[in-house]
């Protein structure tokens, strides 16, 4: 039943410097379905893969829009998500109502933060089990973040998270550089749907059913696609060869699918 | 480790307890006291000056400090740097403004301590007093100013905000408060009219003109004023200066007789 004595609360320390409960909540965002962000040189982008718990249900929503200059994909629970999604919005337009001006991403994101730190030292409290994509632009220019369910939070030039996300983070790595100089959305998007396909098993493929997209950028607002309006993002990326093996390597691949996390 | 529990040294006799009641009864007392709002100001400054121009923004106001009609405090600053993309300045009751650039000023030194380089452009910091100044007279107990935002937006664009002590706001080329709407107002409104491509230096002089004729005829104003500009790239408020004046003019005016 238990992995191990130091695992029953947040509140205690194992001998090796370690709060296991923190790690399990990290582990639940690679339960989830794969959801990465990239950043452009104007825009940024969130792409994620939808799951569906069962062939009758529909597929659970994974891009969440906050402002009209922020959205965010997840994780992990979808639950804890819809809390912290509600405290963005809430932040957001508490800004707006009061300097009349959208929020700047960093302090959206560690605000964010300080809200799940509590989770982590608060005897009979738990972490959020989520990990959050952050595409915003503000001021500063266009930005992704990843907030972990540590608290600890990430400024990304790209970032994928999520159940076999490995094999997104290698394509993301190897073409990281690149990124920054792209002024096209549709080509940000296209390198984003490309690797989000390798996290995809061998014989399943990126479909209107399957895949969210959401963008923001200088001048546009954040916008979400789903469905029939993602058609025209996978037509770009039709013919271009599958990159090696799907991850094979990939730790992750065996991630137990419950039907709370997507 | 059982004494812990058993020691009563330090809890209050009984006689203790009945003076304590009675303490706690008559400061209840006086705080049930009627709640005491501001009903007029107190120490007021008079009108302050606005004016956009092509690369910036002019604010200006005297250094004075009345006590109704007396000329109680005659070096203080009504204009406040509040970052290098925003000045302000008080009309009215100075100890409310006071009270405004404490906030201000704290508000500022937190965005510095985050230290992420965000910063409030001056529309941000407009928005932020009219809910403030609304919010206080929404309680019955308002901070009795007028104030001048000027400054620059988030893409350097000039800003010149309007704030009084009701929350009516609004932004334009130029504005004035107080005894200033009246006179230097349409001295700015026709200068401008005249010369709509007004530069810094221009404005600062017509800005000196207009204090100067409400030095004339405003009794509460003061020879001794600050002008602030707010460019592209800074913000800074200049030591009190004074403008020459010719008293002999004062037959001249018809009209009053």
């Amino acid at each position: 039943m238990y992995r191990n004595q130091y695992d029953n609360d947040v509140t205690v320390w194992s001998p090796q410097g370690r709060i296991h409960q923190i790690e399990y909540a990290m582990e639940a965002v690679k339960q989830g379905a794969a959801t990465l962000g990239i950043k452009g040189k104007n825009h940024s982008v969130l792409v994620a893969l939808k799951r569906a718990s069962s062939d009758l249900s529909s597929h659970q929503k994974k891009v969440i829009p906050i402002d009209d200059h922020a959205g965010i994909s997840i994780a992990g629970l979808t639950s804890d998500a819809r809390i912290l999604s509600r405290f963005m919005r809430t932040e957001c337009l508490n800004h707006r109502y009061i300097y009349g001006s959208p929020l700047s991403i960093s302090r959206l994101v560690s605000s964010v933060g300080d809200k799940a730190q509590t989770g982590t030292q608060i005897m009979g409290r738990r972490p959020y089990g989520v990990g959050l994509l952050v595409a915003g632009v503000d001021e500063a220019g266009p930005h992704i973040y990843y907030i972990c369910p540590s608290s600890n939070f990430y400024e990304c030039k790209c970032m994928a998270i999520g159940a076999r996300s490995q094999s997104a983070r290698t394509y993301l790595e190897r073409h990281k550089d690149e990124f920054k100089e792209v002024e096209d959305l549709g080509e940000l998007i296209a390198h984003a749907l490309r690797a989000l396909r390798d996290c995809l098993p061998n014989d399943n493929e990126l479909t209107t059913k399957n895949v969210s997209v959401g963008y923001v950028g200088r001048d546009v607002e954040f916008t979400m696609k789903d469905d029939e309006d993602v058609e025209e993002y996978l037509k770009m990326i039709e013919g271009d060869e599958k990159k090696g093996g799907s991850g094979s390597a990939d730790p992750e691949q065996g991630a137990e699918e419950t039907m709370e996390t997507q | 480790m059982a004494g812990m529990y058993t020691t009563h040294m330090h809890l209050p006799r009984m006689v203790d307890m009945k003076e304590k009641v009675a303490e706690f009864w008559q400061e209840e007392a006086s705080l049930s006291q009627p709640r005491k709002h501001t009903l007029q100001p107190i120490v007021t400054g008079t009108s302050v000056l606005g004016i956009k121009c092509r690369d910036g923004v002019v604010v200006a106001a005297d250094t004075l400090g009345s006590y109704g009609s007396l000329a109680r405090f005659r070096d203080i600053s009504r204009l406040m740097k509040v970052n290098d993309s925003t000045i302000i300045g008080g009309f009215g009751d100075y100890a409310d403004f006071q009270f405004i650039m404490k906030l201000l000023e704290q508000q500022t030194i937190d965005d510095n301590v985050v230290g992420d380089g965000v910063y409030r452009d001056a529309p941000s910091i407009h928005n932020w007093l009219r809910c403030v100044l609304y919010n206080r007279r929404s309680k019955m107990n308002p901070l009795w100013n007028t104030i001048v935002v000027a400054g620059r937006d988030f893409a350097g664009k000039p800003y010149l905000g309007y704030v009084d002590k009701i929350g009516v706001s609004f932004t334009d080329k130029s504005v004035a408060t107080g005894f200033g709407s009246y006179i230097a107002q349409p001295m700015m409104r026709k200068a401008m009219e005249e010369n709509p491509n007004m530069s810094v230096e221009e404005a600062k002089r017509l800005m000196e003109r207009c204090l100067k004729v409400l030095f004339y005829r405003d009794c509460r104003s003061l020879n001794r004023f600050q002008i602030g500009v707010v460019t592209e790239t800074e913000s800074s408020i200049s030591d009190p200066i004074s403008a020459e004046t010719d008293w002999s003019i004062g037959a001249n005016p018809s009209g009053y007789e």
